[in-house]
């Protein structure tokens, strides 16, 4: 039996009732024993009761709202793993899957070069947290008093990685608050494409806030594609800490399409110069849905590219919200950026708030943005259908144009195998 | 048999169609003539379906179809066919996924079934050919980073294609050099037949040269102002506008 045991009981709601589930689980958490990691929950937890979570007072969450999180509840998953769940079709050809926010060894394939954290926390030390800040990040201190367990990857230098997906499976079936931590680590030259899924299933509301800590070392190259896809009650909050050393890229596709409350928060620092960075994305918000995908890129060395483009659409009643902030440090002489965001309202009760913000401070950097809001074109529509495609037929095509346009910068098959099937007849089932 | 009888339409309250009667019986094909801003493109666009308009009297019937009450793709699956004057960009979708939506889409329609994508490359590619278009265009997004002549090319691609029972076509000998306006030409020429008829918007006389129509009609202030056979075309091209409108 796994260290944490079966209750029900609900928590009180808000940022209390965490610390009181962290007052409740911290003899039992994994690490016990490691004084590096009992003083690192320690400091975040006390970190976490001094600022609380977050409030639209703060500049960086005036647009999302944290109250349906902040009103209710949360209790445990139960142990352990034992009824049959339907799991999505793998999209890499080596998956390993947490159910609950626990590592499945039955599920997961032993060839991927990915370990459980909980098992192998001695691994961890001076990774987990080495990009982490608890400092203006509650989430991210709220997930290191509370981790469980999660994906350690630690790439040798000149390894490759091959394609691994992580699947993070939630059973709705209970108010959980899951909080997985990830690691990954490449070495120098080493390459890695991850898929990381997060997948709800049930009715029940929940709370799934995943943590990930990338490490790139010297020309090591990481493919990252995020697809959210949590069950309709489900609350999605991630954050993304990620350092890139001299020559090395992080590419990154957040693709929303699920939850009823979803926010992806990513720190990219290029730490090294020629490092590059990909911060693209696609939100796909439906009747009732919120997202939110929001960026600090640091430009901290000179000569980085990157790259940004991120799409929302939005149907019926729903929120979304783009923030990109470039920080352009005076060191970084040469950075070439680029942002662009672009949304399709598909109604008039939809709303987007999209907020680019350039800090620059060296003086030789070449940094364009731009932003486009706008309906489905009723030309383009007409075209269409006087060739005999019918409405929904029509308007699906001209949304997933829209879509794929931003999936096209996903330069591995798989992982772009894997986006182009969610992005797929979203529409269809949407509007259906 | 395209049935038009007092048709009216406005756009924002602005009559732009007075009072249209015309028959284009099956098989023939009927050339409509004259000058910017008669009405003419406004007429195919109501006929097709586009919204924005309000008609405002009369009836249109296509074999015996109530075309004005029917949805613009019901229209297609009818058998009608617009070829636009300004063909429409569409980034991102494929022009070969395009086509094959189309003709798949009215082939469900008339129950007919589905073309798999390699039956669908080589009907393609069949007609791409008698067109003089090279391949490459079926890769490309639909009309994006088409010059003028390649996308009016395209338009008679898909007519070549959905084999449409009537064919509009607005000023597709617009822009066009010889070579690409005689590739049109036999474009509408080959479907030529019992089955099918057109109605050639033009506004030159050049292109009525290559496909001969059974009939003239002159457009004027949103009314035919004039019919005849193929010689009024020449009598036009020679005397101009102004001739119709003090006969
Ligand atoms: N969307 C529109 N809004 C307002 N007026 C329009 C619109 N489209 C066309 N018109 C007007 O309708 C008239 C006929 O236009 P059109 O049918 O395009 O003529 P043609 O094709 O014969 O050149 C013109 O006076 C034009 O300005
Ligand atoms: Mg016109």
């Amino acid at each position: 039996m796994n260290a944490v045991t079966e209750h029900n009981a609900l928590t009180e709601p808000g940022a209390a009732g965490f610390l009181q589930r962290f007052e409740g689980l911290r003899a039992r958490l994994p690490g016990r024993g490691l004084p590096w990691l009992e003083a690192m929950r320690e400091a975040a937890a006390e970190s976490f009761r001094e600022q609380g979570f977050p409030t639209r007072r703060v500049e960086a969450w005036k647009y999302t709202d944290l109250a349906p999180l902040k009103e209710a509840g949360f209790g445990e998953a139960l142990t352990p793993v034992d009824s049959a769940i339907p799991l999505p079709r793998a999209a890499a050809p080596r998956r390993v899957v947490f159910v609950d926010g626990r590592f499945s060894a039955e599920l997961s394939d032993p060839d991927a070069p990915v370990r459980s954290l909980a098992r192998h926390l001695d691994a961890a030390e001076g990774l987990l947290g080495s990009l982490a800040r608890n400092d203006g990040v509650p989430l991210a201190a709220l997930n290191t008093a509370l981790f469980e367990d999660g994906a350690l990857i630690d790439l040798a230098d000149g390894e490759d990685g091959g394609i691994v997906e992580i699947l993070s499976v939630v059973r709705a079936d209970r108010p959980v608050a899951l909080h997985p931590r990830h690691l990954v680590r490449l070495g120098a030259g080493a390459k890695l494409v991850l898929i990381e899924r997060a997948w709800g299933h049930g009715e029940s509301r929940y709370l799934h806030s995943p943590v990930l800590e990338f490490q790139v070392a010297a020309d090591a190259h990481v493919t990252h594609v995020r697809i959210q896809q949590e069950a309709r009650a489900g609350i999605h909050l991630s954050t993304v800490f990620a350092k890139v050393a001299e020559k090395g890229t992080y590419d990154s596709f957040l693709l929303h399409a699920g939850a009823r409350l979803a926010r992806a928060e990513a720190h990219v620092t290029l730490a090294g110069p020629f490092s590059a960075a990909h911060l693209d994305g696609a939100q796909l918000v439906g009747d009732g849905q919120h997202a939110d995908c929001t960026t600090f890129l640091d430009h901290a060395a000179p000569d980085c590219p990157s790259r940004q483009t991120v799409k929302t659409v939005l149907a019926g009643r729903s929120r979304g919200v783009f923030q990109g902030k470039i920080h352009v440090h005076q060191i970084a002489q040469r950075t070439d950026g680029y942002q662009m965001n672009q949304a399709l309202l598909l109604s008039d009760q939809a709303e987007i708030d999209s907020k680019p913000q350039l800090e620059i401070y060296a003086d030789d950097v070449k940094c364009s943005h731009g932003a486009t809001v706008g309906a489905l074109d009723e030309t383009q529509l007409f075209y269409l259908r006087s060739r005999g495609i019918p409405e929904a037929q029509a308007r699906s095509m001209l949304i997933e144009a829209f879509l794929l346009d931003a999936v096209e910068t996903v330069r591995d098959e798989t992982a772009r195998a894997a986006l182009v099937e969610v992005v797929s007849g979203w529409w269809e089932r949407t509007a259906a | 048999m395209l049935k038009i009888e007092g048709l009216r339409a406005e756009i924002d309250g602005k009559e732009i169609l007075k009072g249209i009667d015309l028959e284009v019986p099956t098989g023939e094909i009927h050339a409509i003539m004259g000058p910017n801003g008669s009405g003419k493109s406004t007429l195919s666009y109501v006929l097709s379906g586009r919204e924005g308009y309000e008609i405002t009297g009369g009836s249109a019937t296509f074999d015996g179809h109530d075309l004005l009450g029917m949805e613009p793709e019901e229209r297609a699956a009818a058998g009608l066919f617009l070829a636009f004057q300004y063909p429409v960009e569409l980034p991102g979708v494929g022009n070969a996924n395009f086509m094959r939506t189309a003709l798949n889409a009215q082939r469900r329609a008339k129950g007919e079934p589905e073309l798999d994508a390699m039956q669908f490359l080589k009907l393609a590619r069949a007609r791409m050919k008698e067109l003089s278009m090279p391949e490459d265009m079926l890769k490309r997004g639909v009309n994006v980073g088409f010059s003028g002549g390649e996308k009016k090319r395209n338009e008679v691609l898909q007519m070549a294609l959905l084999k449409p029972a009537i064919a509009i076509l607005d000023e597709t000998d617009s822009g066009l050099d010889i070579d690409a306006l005689k590739i049109v030409a036999d474009g509408v020429n080959a479907m030529r037949g019992p089955d099918f008829s057109a109605l050639v918007i033009t506004h030159y006389q050049r292109l009525l040269d290559y496909i001969v129509p059974d009939r003239v009609h002159v457009l004027m202030d949103g009314r035919i102002a004039r019919s005849g056979g193929p010689e009024l075309a020449h009598q036009l091209e020679a005397e101009g506008y102004a001739s119709v409108e003090a006969a």
